[in-house]
């Protein structure tokens, strides 16, 4: 009752007071609207910290995890029989969900962006090794034959032959881990690694126009990654465009 | 010999494995006990559950048009662009955004989830099924096979490896993502990892092994299905 009083009473002083407060002229952030325009174009700078450490993490995870991975299948490709046990491990790897991995570290490195990238790029050697293997095994024999033929070195074999002919398949296999690694680092914020998942963390599950921002810039930034990708590994081999333009 | 640096983490392992085991006090809570077994059976069953829903509706989506797709032989860039999209998905952003559209519980989370699944089912469903040898089926046609016979007694015996991958990499990101269930209300063995403030450091680290060996438990118990659905004749020229 006193409630309905007050509000009376404030309606009759500032004209049109109690009609301005529908839900019409709330503040979008705390109405159920799906996206408020305004907020966005106001507090889009407050996004561009979260997406460059997003970048950070996304690069140096992928680069060292391309770098192991790669070191990896070299070896393997000398030392046959290392392949089932790299490939069982670097699955068990891959299997550990990202959130666990996370706080498995924690006695060992403890909260942050360390932590973060130690999981992430422990996600990718999986997709990136089992790619190069695949693609040194799909070198034609006769192909390595001739070369071996022609007097080559097993370095200049490796180097010059069955490299570039395997770089369609280890690109295919960067991307896909670079994809994934961008959506997956926004799970680095329950471990205190920073990136788009913070104003998720921070905003919670009711602003819906925070989560459509930062979960659509970490989606285009991964589906950008994944087609500048795509698009280096058609420049470096040209003569697969040949083939499948023919 | 225990070197000084293993301590610490030594010491914390040991914290969560009686975490798992009894019950304890929480400092925080006012004394409310977390942990124990009971607690995390719980947990797990919760986390299961939302992993097979999730996963069976996802196949029962993706599957049938994969199949379909792989058989027809058409609608391939949809099948690589739903793949290569869904692998784009923001795991966190997804989960809080269809809280926030559809709301909480358990129902909405298996939507939610189911997301994750469909794309990589619906890619290998196609793959598997379109890199089936032609002649194989045509062979099939040819000894009278009805089109659902050869996708059944043909195709899809030849392509259980792929359509195994297929559904192991559905289980890893659903059981993975099932994880953070907490945030969108289900209270699975996430919980111990997101709520620090209740469950402390003990209860933080006994959920990161829990959820590390339910995922690794149900990877390998896929494989070795697939092992067994595989037939005979794949396994003499192992891929």
């Amino acid at each position: 009752m006193a409630s309905v009083t007050t509000l009376a009473a404030v309606g009759e002083v500032g004209k049109g007071f109690i009609h301005e407060r529908t839900s019409e002229t709330l503040p979008c952030q705390a109405t159920n609207k799906l996206f408020c325009w305004d907020w966005a174009s106001e507090h889009i700078n407050r996004y561009e910290t979260p997406t460059l450490q997003h970048l950070e993490l996304v690069a140096i995870s992928v680069l060292i995890g391309f770098l192991v991975a790669f070191a990896l299948a070299l070896l393997a490709h000398r030392h046959h029989w290392l392949q089932p046990p790299l490939l069982i491990g670097t699955g068990v790897l891959y299997t550990i969900p990202s959130v666990a991995f996370f706080f498995l570290l924690l006695p060992l490195t403890g909260r942050g962006t360390d932590t973060a990238i130690i999981a992430l790029s422990a996600y990718t050697l999986q997709i990136i090794f089992r790619n190069t293997m695949i693609g040194f095994a799909n070198v034609p024999r006769a192909v390595v034959d001739a070369a071996r033929g022609m007097g080559q070195t097993d370095r200049q074999i490796l180097w010059r032959v069955e490299l570039p002919l395997a770089m369609p398949e280890i690109f295919a296999g960067l991307q896909v881990a670079t994809v994934s690694t961008v959506a997956i680092a926004t799970l680095a914020a329950f471990a205190g690694g920073g990136g788009l998942g913070e104003p998720i963390l921070k905003g919670g599950i009711s602003f819906k126009t925070n989560l459509i921002i930062a979960g659509g810039i970490a989606f285009l930034i991964a589906v950008s990654l994944g087609l500048i990708l795509f698009a280096v590994q058609r420049y470096l081999t040209p003569w697969r465009r040949v083939r499948q333009a023919g | 010999m225990i070197t000084p640096l293993l301590t610490p983490p030594l010491a914390s392992i040991q914290g969560a494995i009686e975490f798992i085991f009894t019950p304890q006090t929480s400092n925080v809570t006012g004394g409310k006990t977390v942990g124990g077994i009971d607690q995390v059976v719980e947990l797990l069953l919760n986390q299961l559950e939302l992993t097979i829903f999730a996963l069976a509706l996802s196949m029962v989506i993706a599957m049938p048009i994969g199949l379909y797709l792989g058989h027809r032989g058409t609608g391939e860039l949809f099948a690589t662009v739903i793949g290569n999209a869904g692998r784009a998905i923001p795991e966190l952003a997804l989960i809080a955004f269809m809280a926030a559209l559809i709301g909480v519980g358990v129902a909405n989370l298996t939507i939610a989830l189911a997301v994750l699944g469909i794309p990589p089912l619906l890619t290998n469903s196609f793959v598997g099924i379109h890199q089936v040898d032609r002649s194989a089926v045509d062979a099939a046609r040819g000894m009278g096979m009805t089109e659902l016979e050869i996708l059944r007694k043909v195709e899809i015996p030849l392509a259980i490896p792929t359509l195994f991958a297929g559904i192991r990499s559905a289980t890893i990101a659903i059981v993975a993502t099932a994880t953070i269930a907490p945030i969108a209300g289900v209270l699975t063995l996430g919980d111990f990892i997101i709520n620090q403030n209740v469950y402390g450091d003990n209860g933080v680290l006994a959920g990161a092994i829990l959820v590390a060996l339910l995922a690794l438990t149900l990877e390998f118990s896929l494989a070795a299905l697939q092992r067994r659905l595989t037939s005979k004749g794949l396994k003499l020229n192992p891929a």
